[in-house]
């Protein structure tokens, strides 16, 4: 079953400006997908459409196979959001805003406590149980957010960038949490501009742009698809002239770096042999930027050429 | 069958998630009121007895007798339905735009909550805050006049229409407020007059017939009339016209109420 089928989805502004030209994405259920695009893109208004928080324009929305424009509560009770900015009460206590949240699901207050407990401390959070949001740092209001969404149990959980602004540790210790609850079987779908984080958590993406998307596959396929990607290598020792390498296109980034582009079709050990011909040693490379990042800004780019 | 069995499932799961839901928006408000009780309590209190100090033992012994009822004792049930009014749409304006300024008013509006189990909810909250105001401004009362309750069915059904009726405009104010000003500029300059012109610290009989014509326009003066005549047994206006508005003040708020947040005006886009 598909835990979301979005169709020909149109969101226009009462202003006249296109926020969604037709949006047509499936996610199937117990999927992680990635939905990727600029700021602007529309990917946050696709989110508040499927949260009821904005109206569609035109279009239909069905999860778990209940419509949204004839079961929207039904629909509504299988979503757990955490959206991009903070809506917490900040006067509120962690916990209660736990129990809180449980109670506009339908969850009795004695089953709210102990799931209160329990998410409180997949967050990290249980040790600041009463303190009121307000006091907690900008980190920890993430997590809290995420704690709300899953104290009902949602079948879908949906992420709009959860890990902006949080540091690298707590964000690692987020994707594992995020992928054990994958791994019971929960779909999740979420936005990041962390190309990083879709690429080592999601199984799908889908890149929109302008409101429509540009592309929509499985992660490997998409990488199969990226037709260039740069190295940078470092050098032993410094090194003043640029390089020759027949086919490739070779840039000094530094005295000790060089910067290689590599196309699909290439073979990265020809540019060793081509250093080690030259006398040049190489003590470590690194690609330049993750091959998801390349992938996007090169569709992208494509695109607006094409509108050019 | 299997269908019907599923048709079934999935309404007692929507009645089980309106119900829950309610009681916890409930829960939260009382809770509310409770905890800034030097906010919503306590005021009232202070207040009125600076009323009843002032218009009741120091202007009031001076007045006389006002529709066959010492003045103080007049006024009381006036000053008591204005605490309701005030306190009622207070709490529900404060409450829901201060959801919808930090935005988390978004946590109900993404549940599979019923928009009308919100407005229950939001309402319940001014209901408790308007009886609990009650309470306590009687209790000041009875420090300076003798009370009795005429007819105590009229006396608390009055209570509670005025005080859903106003939680309603609270929340009505609260969905197209978009600052803090736009929050007291109705209760400063609608409120207010439309509550010392309602029959509060006068009867509407010493008014010229004009100026009587006039206030019939005023529904507040229906509610304190209603009110007084279930305490004291007297009113300025037929009780049955006095429910037939305020029912119809509420039915109508309601109505838009639901109306505007289907709709979305005010909290979503």
């Amino acid at each position: 079953m598909e835990a979301l089928i979005i169709k020909d989805l149109y969101k226009t502004y009462s202003n006249g400006k296109y926020v969604l030209k037709g949006v047509d994405l499936a996610v199937p259920e117990g999927d992680f997908f990635a939905l990727l695009g600029p700021n602007g893109a529309g990917k946050t208004t696709i989110i508040n459409i499927i949260t009821s928080l904005t109206y569609k324009t035109d279009g239909s929305i069905k999860v778990f196979g209940h419509d949204f424009d004839l079961q929207a509560n039904l629909a509504k009770s299988f979503i757990g959001i955490v959206p991009q900015e903070f809506n917490i009460n900040m006067f509120e206590t962690c916990s209660n805003i736990l129990i809180n949240q449980a109670g506009y699901y339908g969850i009795t207050r004695k089953e709210a406590i102990i799931r209160t407990e329990k998410y409180l401390k997949s967050v990290k959070l249980w040790d600041r149980k009463d303190d009121i949001a307000r006091t907690l740092s900008g980190g920890m209001k993430r997590r809290l957010m995420i704690a709300r969404a899953l104290v009902h149990e949602p079948r879908l959980l949906i992420l709009d960038e959860p890990t902006a602004g949080v540091d690298i540790e707590i964000r690692r210790s987020m994707w594992n949490l995020l992928r054990e609850i994958n791994d019971i079987g929960m779909t999740i779908i979420l936005t990041t501009h962390y190309l990083e984080e879709a690429e080592s958590l999601c199984r799908n993406i889908a890149i929109i742009d302008e409101g429509k998307i540009i592309e929509n596959d499985s992660i490997s396929n998409i990488v199969k698809k990226l037709s260039q990607q740069s190295f940078i290598f470092n050098l032993s020792n410094s090194c003043n002239k640029r390089p020759n390498i027949e086919n490739f296109k070779v840039s000094m980034k530094s005295e000790n770096e060089i910067e290689v582009r590599v196309s699909s079709h290439q073979n990265l050990n020809d540019v060793f042999q081509e250093f080690s011909k030259q006398g040049i040693e190489i003590s470590s490379m690194r690609a330049k930027s993750n091959r998801l990042e390349e992938l996007f800004i090169s569709y992208v780019d494509a695109k607006r050429n094409d509108d050019e | 069958m299997m269908n019907n069995i599923i048709k079934n499932m999935r309404i007692n799961r929507l009645v089980r998630i309106n119900l829950v839901g309610f009681y916890t928006i409930i829960r939260r408000e009382i809770k509310r009121v409770v905890r800034i009780w030097i906010q919503t309590i306590l005021p009232p209190a202070i207040t009125m007895t600076l009323y009843f100090i002032i218009f009741g033992s120091l202007i009031g012994s001076r007045i006389g007798d006002m529709s066959g009822v010492p003045y103080t004792t007049f006024i009381a049930p006036g000053l008591i339905m204005m605490s309701i009014i005030t306190n009622s749409f207070g709490n529900v304006v404060s409450s829901f735009f201060s959801g919808k300024l930090h935005r988390h008013l978004e946590e109900m509006l993404v549940s599979p909550m019923e928009i009308t189990t919100i407005v229950f909810g939001f309402v319940s909250g001014g209901l408790f805050r308007g009886i609990l105001v009650s309470l306590v401004v009687t209790i000041v009362a009875l420090f300076f006049t003798e009370l009795k309750i005429t007819y105590p069915l009229i006396t608390v059904s009055t209570i509670i229409l005025t005080s859903v009726t106003f939680s309603l405009a609270g929340l009505l104010n609260a969905i197209f407020a978009k600052n803090f000003d736009e929050i007291s500029i109705i209760p400063t300059f609608v409120l207010a007059p439309l509550t010392y012109l309602g029959g509060v610290f006068f009867s509407i009989s010493l008014l010229s017939p004009f100026w009587q014509s006039v206030a019939q326009f005023n529904p507040i003066l229906y509610m304190v009339n209603a009110f007084r005549y279930g305490m004291l047994g007297i009113s300025d206006i037929p009780i049955l016209k006095a429910y037939t508005i305020i029912i119809l003040a509420l039915v109508f708020l309601f109505s838009l109420v639901i109306f505007l947040l289907k709709r979305g005006t005010g909290v979503r886009n």
